[in-house]
């Protein structure tokens, strides 16, 4: 008797464990291909911060500085990950009190409702797939936000002031501006009708903009620009640049938060503007220079990544070739020639890369979506009125991180300040910071 | 006894060490040096920026001869390190006093 009545027991335990789970698959609103292509997403654009925008980086610095950009884009993904767990994604993603049509302290920032990721367990969802990976997936992209900064200041800031710059960064300026656009109705630029399918604004103009700002207060590298500052490993730039091609399909397919039509068609686009805007910036420097570069094809492929960035939900592909060309000229521009006759010191390019980039990619999505085979306007807006949305949210967007970054950068000066001495500068910031050196051959 | 000193362009190496080697010559030390002649060095350019690397890659080659041996060591150096255009290098000869091997203790032309 006895081994049949465990039998029973077994059995019934089994039963027991499987009914929940059948009236959930009745119930829930989980769709196991979404699903499967949004964990895949979450992945690659991870993937592009490290390795790729780290190594990307890495490459372009002198040999002393090798190791501190690679530590800095290291640590702000940790720092990041904590901080998106605490109250980062409530602020970005809670909607209570907010209301379509109506500005509240609600439109500019999201409620404590998702702090510490309240509610978040495994029965939750965002459309067809858990909430955990819609989580997971916005993490990635909080920590490649200001992993992008790094560029602008790179090879004189100190680590502790870098890593209280980016909790303030993030908090302040990331998280409200990724409400703003897309936490839905009652969000200030979703209300506005600003498009940025997957961060033209809230990512590269975003940064690229706090990364004009922090070169500008932190001040040029010590003999900048009259001394030589070689990129020490061009090939690491390049491996990085290409790491970030591949995971940028995870960026902005994923973006469609499902694996659909939009999906695949910001896949297309994607990789138009991309190999357009490598042979534009390649171009544009045989053209000027006589000779094609390396790091010219590598940055004008990430420009192109980042212009098409807003525009890959509503963009045909000839639109896509457009920006492509916008995108590879114009940032070719504004890294070299502008660059030069500012004499600002954004020592890699956030802001002639990531804010040109960004800004040409928000204007011509407005274009593209109209017409150029694109998506369409949504019923009753003109393609004059969505460029000028698209103008208002740029303009906006510059103003709050400008002004943001602007005042957090200062405070920080004050209270530890920001750049390391002059001798740690020489010496580069491997030894100086981290007793460590990236290269012993 | 003489030190032949050649700075030679760095991808004529494995040629001029052929040519020593028939021209009798028993040994000789190879050191990666960067410097400037007639040739100057070249520019970079990264992004727009423009450096000018002053200092141009070079091979040096260090050998020890007998004295009978200077001219014709200088003719197997020139004959295969020139190539006719500007920052082929130079030969440089200078005396050498004294000269041991230190496995044996043999000096002089014994020790090349």
């Amino acid at each position: 008797m006895k081994p049949i009545k465990n039998l029973a027991v077994a059995c019934s335990a089994v039963v027991a464990t499987m009914l929940p789970a059948v009236v959930l698959a009745q119930d829930s609103p989980l769709d196991t291909g979404d699903t499967a292509w949004m964990l895949t997403a979450t992945a690659l654009v991870l993937m592009m911060t490290v390795p790729g925008l780290s190594l990307f980086y890495a490459g372009m610095v002198r040999s002393k500085n090798v190791l501190s950009v690679m530590m800095q884009c290291f640590a702000i993904t940790g720092l990041m990950t904590v901080l998106w767990t605490l109250i980062g994604y409530s602020i970005a993603f809670d909607t209570t009190g907010m209301e379509a049509g109506t500005v509240n302290f609600n439109s500019f920032f999201g409620g404590m409702g998702k702090a510490f990721l309240a509610g978040v367990t495994l029965e939750a969802y965002t459309g067809t797939i858990p909430e955990p990976v819609f989580v997971t997936f916005q993490m990635t992209f909080a920590i490649i936000t200001p992993a992008l900064i790094v560029g602008a200041f790179a090879e004189r800031m100190k680590f502790s002031a870098m890593l209280v710059f980016m909790t303030a960064w993030l908090l302040l300026v990331y998280a409200p501006i990724a409400h703003m656009v897309w936490s839905g109705d009652g969000g200030l630029m979703w209300d506005w009708g600003v498009l940025d399918f997957a961060g033209g604004t809230v990512v590269h103009i975003n940064a690229g903009i706090a990364g004009l700002v922090a070169c500008l207060v932190l001040g040029k590298r010590k003999g900048y620009p009259s001394t030589a500052m070689p990129p020490n490993n061009l090939g690491y730039t390049i491996i990085g640049a290409a790491l970030l091609w591949v995971g940028w399909f995870g960026f902005n397919a994923g973006s469609a938060v499902a694996a659909n039509e939009t999906a695949g068609m910001a896949m297309l686009v994607t990789q138009i503007a991309t190999g357009t805007a490598a042979l534009g910036w390649m171009f544009s420097e045989w053209v000027a220079h006589g000779k094609p570069s390396v790091l010219g094809i590598a940055s004008g492929a990430v420009a192109g990544l980042v212009a098409i960035t807003p525009a890959s939900g509503t963009a045909g592909p000839m639109g896509a070739l457009l920006i492509g060309v916008a995108a590879g000229v114009g940032c070719y521009l504004a890294s070299t020639k502008l660059k030069r006759a500012l004499g600002y010191d954004d020592s890699l390019d956030v802001f002639g890369v990531h804010a040109v980039g960004g800004i040409i990619g928000a204007i011509l999505t407005g274009l593209c979506a109209g017409t150029l085979g694109g998506a369409g306007l949504a019923e009753g807006v003109t393609l004059g009125g969505q460029i000028f949305t698209q103008f208002k949210g740029v303009l906006f967007t510059v103003v709050y991180t400008g002004i943001l970054s602007y005042v957090i950068l200062k405070v920080i000066d004050v209270v530890i300040g920001l750049r390391v001495t002059e001798e740690q500068e020489s010496q580069g910031l491997d030894l100086a910071l981290h007793d460590e050196r990236g290269y012993i051959l | 006894m003489k030190l032949i000193t050649a700075i030679i362009k760095p991808f004529k190496l494995e040629d001029v060490r052929q040519a020593l080697g028939e021209a009798g010559v028993q040994g000789l030390t190879v050191t990666e040096v960067k410097g400037f002649g007639r040739q100057k060095g070249h520019t970079e350019l990264y992004r727009g920026a423009e450096y000018s690397v002053d200092f141009v890659p070079k091979t040096k080659i260090e050998a020890a001869v007998a004295d009978a041996l200077v001219e014709q060591v200088i003719e197997a150096i020139i004959g295969v390190a020139a190539t006719g255009s500007i920052g082929d290098g130079k030969v440089f000869v200078t005396d050498l006093s004294q000269a041991v091997r230190i496995r044996t203790g043999e000096t002089g032309d014994q020790a090349l």
